[in-house]
């Protein structure tokens, strides 16, 4: 990777005020499973906020290595209803670093308990440009020449597109088993484009030791997850499009930080050999009692 | 006689307490309601509980567990102590949506136990 990029990538203003929120940050654990595609049915704690880099480093056949950041801003507005927002950029090597645009999701469910399938409906606004790389999830017949062009030129594709999900996820003896199924239109004139995703995991111990610790084994997760295209109305097949699997790694550490690491695998042509993974997230309790608490201190 | 509406007022809010109280169990399905906490005697069972507490219930229901005064409950409570272990555990596996109160049936079936035992250690 060109150092150049890196380095201008760290200098951006959300790198320092993700940090400077870590150093905020207070106990608190959340359920969340290290998927990086997939969504499972659990939703964030109401009142708590958590933020969530995810990074994907990988090369396309014929382009330059680059590194791709989502910053994930993710609210629980009700116990029923999340709310995120995710800022997107990249930095290729020998190229430059951009911001690549932004994405307004809720996730809801609809069914007030839990059952052996839970559904949770996605649903998403992106304003991004041709040149975002996060990869997030993959759709129609998105392949690794998508992301192998200049920055100048892919950042020239404007795109205005609308996702919907169906989240489908059970938990069973400790597992979690999670299933998605995503449809994508750009609101320009292109198809409906269809992919899918799929996941399971689970923590390495099951109960709590009773004694504090970072390394014990019910601090981790490990799964795996596969996703990929679908095809779209044009061309409803399985040509040409990506699939990828992808073993998940995930660690509870202390003062509300998870860490999660995947290397996924290309299967098709259309995939990129390999795409590495990593996520970093901070939760951080009640972010509304802050303000109530600031304006009654006001009063 | 300017005692009668407020004993009667008194009356009426005790008999609506208990039938919310017997109502939020009663809709716990019988097979649940009957489990035993199978970590029970397991005497680690309360310290890890305290823990999973500290990660996951604290923050809304306090470190006395007497929640925060408003909308979220005390957990040391006659609604607590009248519950079976399976009720309890029923009620963290589901969750109160509507009510804020999130699923934590993400959580291993053991924590879930882990912290009956430690809800039950505080009454």
């Amino acid at each position: 990777m060109h150092q150049s990029s890196f380095k201008n990538l760290l200098t951006r203003p959300f790198f320092p005020a993700a940090c400077f929120l870590a150093l905020l940050a207070i106990p608190a654990l959340a359920q969340d499973k290290p998927y990086f595609v997939t969504y499972s049915h659990d939703l964030e704690e109401p009142g708590n906020l958590e933020i969530e880099t995810k990074t994907n480093v990988a090369q396309p056949y014929g382009g330059n290595r680059y590194g791709a950041t989502a910053v994930e801003l993710e609210f629980g507005t009700r116990a029923w209803w999340t709310t995120e927002l995710y800022l997107d950029g990249q930095a290729t090597a020998n190229d430059s670093t951009i911001f690549t645009g932004w994405r307004l999701e809720n996730r809801i469910r609809p069914l007030m308990r839990d059952h052996a399938i839970n559904p949770v409906l996605y649903i998403e606004y992106e304003n991004t440009s041709g040149a975002d790389k996060t990869i997030l999830e993959f759709v129609g017949h998105d392949s690794q020449s998508d992301l192998a062009g200049p920055n100048s030129e892919l950042r020239k594709d404007h795109q205005h597109e609308a996702e919907l999900k169906l989240i489908l996820s059970s938990n069973v003896h400790d597992w979690n088993i999670s299933e998605n199924f995503i449809s994508e239109k750009d609101l320009g004139h292109a198809p409906w484009e269809f992919g899918y995703a799929v996941a399971a995991s689970r923590p390495l111990r099951s109960a709590e030791s009773g004694r504090e610790c970072t390394f014990c084994a019910q601090k981790f997760m490990a799964g795996a997850e596969a996703y990929g295209g679908l095809g779209n109305t044009w061309s409803l097949t399985l040509r040409d499009t990506s699939h990828y699997i992808a073993p998940v790694l995930g660690w509870q550490l202390p003062k509300g930080i998870r860490l999660s690491f995947s290397p996924g695998f290309g299967l098709t042509a259309s995939s990129l050999n390999h795409v590495y993974r990593v996520g970093l997230a901070f939760e951080f309790e009640q972010v509304g009692n802050w303000f109530k608490k600031s304006s009654e201190g006001g009063r | 006689m300017r005692k009668l509406p407020a004993l009667f007022l008194m009356l009426a809010s005790a008999s609506l307490a208990i039938a919310a109280s017997s109502t939020r169990w009663a809709h716990v399905p019988a097979r649940d309601h009957a489990r035993l906490n199978p970590l029970a005697n397991q005497t680690d069972a309360i310290p890890a509980g305290k823990l999973v507490y500290s990660d996951h219930c604290l923050q809304c229901h306090k470190a006395n567990a007497m929640g925060d005064g408003r909308n979220r409950p005390a957990l040391r409570s006659e609604r607590i102590r009248t519950a079976s272990d399976g009720d309890i555990e029923w009620f963290l596996r589901q969750g109160d949506l509507g009510h804020g109160m999130p699923s934590w049936s993400g959580l291993p079936e053991a924590q879930r136990w882990q912290l009956v035992a430690y809800l039950r250690s505080i009454q």
